[in-house]
C-alpha cells in the first residue's frame, strides 16, 4: 500500500510562516490523530499535504495530477458545503463517477448510517446527517489514504464514537488515515498515533500515552486534564484551563 | 391629410400675411438671419440676399442629406443651440416644425423673432414653403420665380408620363421604415410614373413595413434609404439576403433630393425615370 | 427519468420550431408555407420561408441554447442560482465588444471579428466578475459586481453609438439592451455558429467538474477535478456562447436564470444533467418568446428583452426572497 511522506513542508501566508519545515511519515495501518489549538496549522498541514495550497518542500501527494491523486487520497474538508439539493446517493456517487450502484457507494452509505436517507435532498438534512453524508462520499472514494479535517465536529456522541471506530477500522485494513481532532479524549482512545501541532510546528509525535502528558497539555493547550488507563486504553478528560490562557489572534485559522 | 391641411393653411397664411403682418411689411427685411433646420437652411440659401443669411446648421454641409452641401461651405455653421444662436444676435431665426421646442421657446423669450416652417409633405407644401421663405426674407419676387420654374419643369415631366400599367415602388430604409402615401416621397414616386406601395397597403403616414411583408408584396422597385456614414444595426436589414434575391434587378437609392421640399425633388423624379429606363 | 425529460424537451423544441416557421405578418396556411419551405422556388413566399423565417427560427434555437447552457454553467461554477450572464453584466460587456467591432468597421473587414469581439468583451466581463465577487460567488458581492459591470458596459455602449456618424446608430441602443431576432438571416447564423460551437464544446466538457463542485472547490479538487482548467473552460465557454449570442441577437436577459431554475428540480439538482436540459430549455424559451413578440404586436419589432424581463424578473424576485429566507 501507500505511505504518506512530507519532507520540509512549509507554507507561507503573506509573510507569516503558518507551517514550518514539517517532516512526517505515515504508514499504512496507522490511524493518526492530528491535534493542536486553534490556529496551530492543522488544516494548513492537511491541505499542503494534498497540494491544495502552495507550499515549499515535498509531499508525496502534492506532485500528483488531480486525477491520479483522487485515486490515492480522499479528502474531507472542514467546510461542509452542499451547493445544490441533490439526493444523498448522487452526492456519495460523485466519488465513483456518478455510479449509484457501485459497491463502494452502497457500502459507504451503509457504514455511515445514511442508507435510509439515500433519496432525500442532502440540503434538507440536519447538520450532523450532512456531515455523515459527506464522510460517506470520502469513504466511497475507496483510497489507500484518507485525510479528514475535523470530521466528528457536530456529530452526536454515538456517531462520534462510531466514526472514530470506523476510521480505526479503515486503518486496520491497511490504509493511512489522518484526522484533525479537537476532542482529545476520543483522540486518545481511538488513535494509534498522535501528532501535536503548535504554532505551525510538530511539537510531539507518537503513541497517545507517550505524547499526551500533563506537561504537553498544559504547555500547548493550556489545560489540566484527568488522565487514566481503563481497559487497556487511555482516558483523558479536560478539567480546567490554566489561568494564563489568553485568546490567540486569528484563532479561527484552524 | 397633410396635403389638404397644407393647401388650406397656405391660403390662410397668404391671407394672414396680407392682413395681419402689415407692421412687418413696414419693417425692413431682416439682415441677420440664422437657420437651425436642414430644410430651412437650404430654402434660405436658395433665396437669401447676399450677406443676409448668417449661419446654417452643420447638417447643411453633409452631402448625404443636403442638396446644397457645397454652397453651405460658404456659410458659418451652428449646432441649433439657443446659446450660440443668441450670441450671434440674429433678427430672425428660421426653424422647422419639429425643431426642439425648448430652443424655439427660449429664443422667443429672449425677444428673437422665430419663423416656423412646416415640413413639406407634398409639392403644394413645397411651393408654400418657398413662398413663405420669400416673404419672411423680403425676397418675394425671387421666391415666385423659383416656384414658376419648378411648375414649368414639373409640367414638362408630367407630359412625358411613361405608357402602360404603372409599376409599384416602395421606399424602404432603416428598421424597415416606409414613407406613407401622403408624403413628399409618394409624390416623387407617382410623378415618376409608379404607384407607391404605401398607397396599395392603405398606409397614409410613414410606418414600419416588416421585411416579410415587403418581400410578399414583391414591389417592382425598392428605393432604399442608406446613410453612408458609420454603421447602424438598424440599417443591416437593407442588406438582408431575401431583399437581394427579390430586388437585385431594381433597386434605387434615396438621395438628398428626397429629404427636403426643394425644387431638387424633380431631380429625384428624373433619377427614378432614367433608372427605370436603364433597368428595362 | 432524465432521458424522458430530455426527450420531452426535444419534442417541445421541435414543435415550437415548426410554430416559429409558421409565425409572421403574412397570413399563409401551414401547408402552403411548408411546401414553400421544402419545395419552393424563387417566389416571394418561398423566399420568406427560406431566407427570413428559417434562419430566424434556427437562430432562436442557437441563441436560447447558448444562453440556457451558459446560465447553468455559470451557476454551477459560482454555486449561486442568481449567477446569470445577463444579470451579472456579461451580456452587456459582450454587447460593448460587438458594438466596438461594428463601429470601428472591423466587423466588416475581418471574418468573425464581430463574435470574436463580443467574446472578448464577455471574457473581460466574466474576468471582472470573478475578480470582484470571488470564485466562491457570495450573492451580495456577485449582484453588486454585476450591477456595476452592467452600468459601465451599457454606458460605454450608448456612448459609442451616440458618437457614431450614422443617424440611426443611437436607435441601436435599444436593440443592444433589449435584444431581438427580427430580420436576421443566414449571415448571422454563419457568424455565430463557429464561436457558439466552441462555447458549447467547452461547457459540455465541464459537466463532470461542475457536478463535483457541488461539494466545494477543495472537495472537487480532491475528487480529481483540475480546478484551474475547469474555471478556464467555463469562463471561455460562457464568454463564447454568450458573446456569439449577443453579437447577433443583442442582450437577451434572464434566459439563463429562468430555465435552470425551473429545470433544476427535474434533474435532481445535478449540475451536470442540468446542462443539456438547460440548453434545450433555453432554446424552448427563446423560441416561445420570439413567437410571442410576433403574435402580440405583429409587424412591430417588440424586443425579446421586454418579454424575457416580464417572465424573468418575477423569478429573480422569488429567488432573492428564498435566499433571504435561507439566510
Amino acid at each position: 500500500m501507500t505511505d504518506l511522506v512530507l519532507e520540509n513542508l512549509s507554507v507561507l501566508r503573506g509573510k507569516r510562516r503558518v507551517l514550518q519545515q514539517t517532516n512526517l511519515h505515515l504508514h499504512p495501518g496507522e490511524f493518526v490523530g492530528l491535534i493542536g489549538p486553534n490556529g496551530a496549522g492543522k488544516s494548513t498541514l492537511l491541505r499542503a499535504a494534498l497540494g491544495l495550497v502552495g507550499a515549499e518542500g515535498h509531499s508525496s501527494l502534492a506532485r500528483l495530477s488531480p486525477a491520479v491523486r483522487a485515486r490515492i487520497a480522499a479528502w474531507l474538508p472542514q467546510a461542509r458545503e452542499i451547493a445544490w439539493p441533490m439526493p444523498v446517493i448522487d452526492l456519495v456517487a460523485l466519488a465513483q463517477n456518478g455510479r449509484r450502484d457501485a459497491p463502494q457507494v452502497q457500502a459507504a452509505l451503509a457504514r455511515m448510517d445514511v442508507a435510509h436517507l439515500a433519496e432525500r435532498p442532502a440540503t434538507a438534512l440536519s447538520g450532523g446527517e450532512q456531515a455523515r453524508v459527506l464522510m460517506a462520499r470520502a469513504l466511497a472514494q475507496d483510497t489507500p489514504i484518507l485525510l479528514a479535517d475535523e470530521p466528528i465536529a457536530g456529530l452526536d456522541p454515538a456517531h462520534q464514537i462510531a466514526c472514530m471506530k470506523l476510521f480505526a477500522a479503515r486503518a486496520a485494513e491497511g490504509r493511512v488515515v489522518m484526522a484533525s481532532l479537537h476532542d482529545l479524549g476520543l483522540a486518545a482512545r481511538f488513535c494509534a498515533r498522535i501528532v501535536v501541532l503548535d504554532h505551525g510546528q510538530i511539537v510531539a509525535d507518537g503513541a497517545p500515552e507517550k505524547v499526551l502528558t500533563p506537561d504537553l497539555l498544559g504547555r500547548v493547550f493550556g489545560i489540566h486534564c484527568h488522565i487514566a488507563t481503563v481497559e487497556g486504553g487511555l482516558v483523558l478528560h479536560p478539567l480546567e484551563s490554566c489561568n494564563h490562557l489568553t485568546w490567540k489572534e486569528g484563532s479561527d485559522a484552524g | 391629410m397633410w396635403a389638404s391641411v397644407r393647401s388650406s393653411s397656405l391660403a390662410f397664411m397668404l391671407a394672414a400675411g396680407l392682413a395681419a403682418s402689415v407692421p412687418a411689411w413696414a419693417e425692413p427685411a431682416p439682415a441677420r438671419v440664422v437657420s437651425i433646420n436642414l430644410c430651412t437652411d437650404q430654402l434660405a440659401m436658395l433665396l437669401a440676399a447676399p450677406g443676409q443669411l448668417r449661419s446654417v446648421t452643420m447638417l447643411a454641409r453633409d452631402p448625404s442629406v443636403s442638396v446644397l452641401a457645397e454652397l453651405a461651405q460658404g456659410y458659418k455653421v451652428n449646432h441649433g443651440k439657443a446659446e450660440e444662436i443668441y450670441l450671434d444676435r440674429p433678427d430672425l431665426v428660421l426653424a422647422g416644425r419639429y425643431t426642439a421646442q425648448t430652443t424655439v421657446n427660449m429664443l422667443r423669450d429672449l425677444g428673437i423673432r422665430v419663423e416656423i416652417f412646416e415640413p413639406a409633405q407634398s409639392f403644394a407644401d413645397l411651393r408654400a414653403d418657398i413662398l413663405q421663405m420669400g416673404q419672411v426674407l423680403g425676397r418675394d419676387r425671387a421666391a415666385a420665380e423659383i416656384v414658376a420654374a419648378f411648375d414649368t419643369r414639373l409640367a414638362q415631366l408630367q407630359a412625358k408620363q411613361p405608357e402602360g400599367p404603372r409599376p409599384v415602388a416602395a421606399t424602404w430604409s432603416a428598421r424597415g421604415y416606409m414613407s406613407g402615401s401622403q408624403s413628399l416621397a409618394a409624390e416623387i414616386i407617382s410623378t415618376a410614373g409608379y404607384d407607391h406601395l404605401a398607397e396599395r397597403l392603405g398606409r397614409k403616414g410613414g410606418s414600419f413595413l416588416p421585411l416579410e411583408a415587403l418581400v410578399l408584396a414583391d414591389p417592382d422597385l425598392v428605393i432604399e434609404g442608406h446613410s453612408r456614414a458609420g454603421h447602424a444595426r438598424s440599417e443591416e436589414v437593407l442588406a438582408h439576403p431575401a431583399l437581394h434575391v427579390l430586388t437585385g434587378r431594381k433597386a434605387a437609392v434615396q438621395t438628398p433630393d428626397w429629404v427636403c421640399g426643394l425644387p431638387a425633388v424633380l431631380d429625384a423624379v428624373e433619377g427614378l425615370r432614367t433608372g427605370q429606363e436603364g433597368a428595362q | 427519468m432524465n432521458r424522458k425529460l430530455l426527450a420531452a424537451l426535444t419534442f417541445a423544441v421541435l414543435a415550437l420550431f415548426l410554430l416559429s416557421l409558421l409565425t409572421g405578418v403574412a397570413d399563409v396556411g401551414p401547408i402552403r408555407s411548408l411546401k414553400a419551405l421544402f419545395w419552393g422556388g424563387e417566389g416571394p413566399l418561398d423566399i420568406v420561408m427560406r431566407e427570413i423565417r428559417l434562419p430566424r427560427a434556427i437562430l432562436a434555437v442557437m441563441v436560447g441554447g447558448s444562453l440556457g447552457l451558459a446560465g447553468a454553467a455559470m451557476q454551477g461554477l459560482l454555486r449561486n442560482p442568481l449567477a446569470e450572464p445577463g444579470v451579472i453584466g456579461i451580456s452587456a460587456a459582450a454587447a460593448l465588444g460587438a458594438v466596438l467591432a461594428l463601429q470601428t468597421g472591423l466587423a466588416a473587414t475581418v471574418p468573425l471579428a464581430l463574435p470574436g469581439a463580443a467574446l472578448l468583451g464577455a471574457l473581460l466581463g466574466v474576468g471582472a466578475i470573478l475578480f470582484l465577487a470571488g470564485a466562491g460567488g457570495g450573492t451580495l458581492a456577485l449582484i453588486l459586481a454585476g450591477i456595476a459591470l452592467s452600468a459601465l458596459a451599457s454606458a460605454l455602449t450608448a456612448l459609442v453609438l451616440n458618437l457614431s456618424p450614422n443617424p440611426f446608430a443611437a436607435h441601436d441602443i435599444v436593440f443592444w439592451m433589449m435584444g431581438s431576432l427580427a430580420d436576421t438571416s443566414f449571415t448571422q447564423v454563419a457568424v455565430a455558429a463557429p464561436v457558439m460551437a466552441l462555447g458549447w464544446l467547452l461547457l459540455a466538457r465541464s459537466a463532470h467538474g461542475l457536478e463535483a463542485l457541488t461539494l466545494g472547490e477543495e472537495a472537487a479538487a480532491s475528487m480529481g477535478v483540475n480546478l484551474r482548467r475547469l474555471r478556464l473552460a467555463i469562463t471561455l465557454g460562457t464568454a463564447a456562447a454568450v458573446g456569439a449570442a449577443t453579437a447577433v441577437a443583442g442582450t437577451v436577459g434572464f434566459v439563463g436564470l429562468v430555465v435552470p431554475h425551473v429545470l433544476r428540480p427535474l434533474v435532481g439538482a445535478n449540475p451536470a444533467r442540468l446542462l443539456p436540459a438547460s440548453a434545450l430549455g433555453g432554446a424552448l424559451l427563446v423560441l416561445a418568446a420570439d413567437i410571442a413578440v410576433r403574435k402580440v404586436l405583429p409587424g412591430q419589432d417588440l424586443k425579446l428583452g421586454v418579454l424575457m424581463a416580464l417572465v424573468g424578473a418575477p423569478v429573480f424576485f422569488h429567488l432573492i426572497w428564498r435566499m433571504r429566507g435561507a439566510a
